[in-house]
């Protein structure tokens, strides 16, 4: 198994706080794996990061051997906390825009997912409630072949229908070169479709377990056991 | 519709006793061809990897067997099917007295009431 993504003492500092901490990680190609801790654990911080939209403070975060850059981006597919598509625009010209900025984007993957989620082409993303936005996003970037997707709570903003559409397409484009890294507060709706859980706590690394380990060794699901590390 | 799983034991092993079920039961018939990992999976609605791993399982004890090119078929050994089968409801069997011996049933009331219940049903 090739490692698509190594952490090296990454860490990142803003100003007095410190948001990731000396995080050592190293993920296989060919796993879904869910990015999970409470609020201000650093999740956003490390997805940012192997984004190259900040830089670490210390330490190195590498795609497949690479610092992120431009030929990362070629095979890293990302899906924001926060929709940066221009509201002007319509479904097919955000399409293009995939299509002209990502040469493993595949049009007709983004139609026929487009299709079943009934959203139309000539629709204006202004018009559209937030939910359906962030399905459009989504489906653009899960209709990229990439080797690497980040995805920044993609599931909720989206009805529970939805949601099970979501994760499906995610289980039939599942590619067994690619892994997909999913950061998420909805535990126990994509606990299922989880190889893996990356637990962050205060920047740091809490735990890094196979679901079916967690289950097997504590008798609980994953979502219980986040509940009990994280209480209040 | 995704299978119901429950939350506190591993997935593979439940993905694992569902399929065992669906082949003695008769849901695949002997020798017939399984759906993809792909498809199960997404029927399950279940990572990939871990339905690989429960198949693999399976093909370990015998009920399923993997043809290189063209996929996963059941046994068509029809005895061993049905050595499963009686392992599987031996020792549904036993929880079910062990159930009922926590109710203060011992083994003989146990029986004389599951014939009469038996009965009711046939009527």
């Amino acid at each position: 198994m090739s490692v698509i993504l190594e952490c090296k003492n990454l860490t990142k500092v803003f100003g007095p706080k410190t948001a990731l901490y000396g995080l050592n990680l190293s993920l296989e190609s060919g796993r879904i794996i869910g990015l999970l801790g409470p609020n201000g654990s650093g999740k956003t911080t490390l997805i940012k990061m192997i984004n190259g939209l900040i830089s670490p403070t210390e330490g190195e975060v590498l795609i497949d051997g690479i610092k992120p850059g431009v030929d990362t981006k070629k095979i890293v597919s990302y899906l924001p906390e926060r929709s940066y598509l221009n509201r002007h625009i319509r479904v097919a010209q955000a399409v293009e825009l995939f299509s002209d900025f990502y040469e493993d984007f595949d049009r007709g993957r983004a139609y026929d997912m487009l299709a079943r989620l009934h959203i139309e082409r000539n629709e204006k993303l202004s018009t559209m409630s937030k939910g359906t936005r962030e399905k459009v996003h989504l489906v653009l970037v899960m209709s990229r072949r990439a080797r690497l997707y980040c995805l920044d709570e993609p599931i909720a903003g989206v009805d529970p229908a939805a949601r099970d559409f979501i994760l499906s397409t995610i289980i039939n484009n599942y590619d067994e070169n690619a892994t997909i890294l999913i950061s998420t507060h909805l535990i126990s709706d994509i606990e299922n479709i989880l190889d893996e859980v990356i637990f962050l706590e205060y920047g740091q690394l809490r735990m890094f377990s196979s679901v079916d380990d967690i289950r097997f060794n504590q008798g609980k699901s994953v979502d219980t056991l986040f509940r009990e590390v994280f209480k209040c | 519709m995704a299978w119901a799983l429950d939350s506190e034991r591993p997935i593979y092993t439940q993905i694992l006793e569902r399929i065992q079920i669906d082949i003695i039961s008769g849901t695949y018939k002997p020798g017939e061809k399984l759906p993809s990992v792909r498809d199960l999976a997404a029927e399950a609605a279940v990572n990939p990897n871990t339905m690989q791993k429960a198949l693999s399982e399976l093909e370990r004890t015998g009920l399923v067997y993997a043809q290189r090119t063209s996929g996963r078929y059941i046994t068509e050994d029809v005895d061993l099917i049905q050595d499963m089968k009686k392992e599987i409801a031996e020792s549904q069997i036993r929880d079910f007295l062990e159930k009922m011996s926590r109710l203060g049933l011992n083994k003989e009331d146990t029986l004389k009431l599951m014939e009469i219940l038996a009965k009711e049903e046939d009527t």
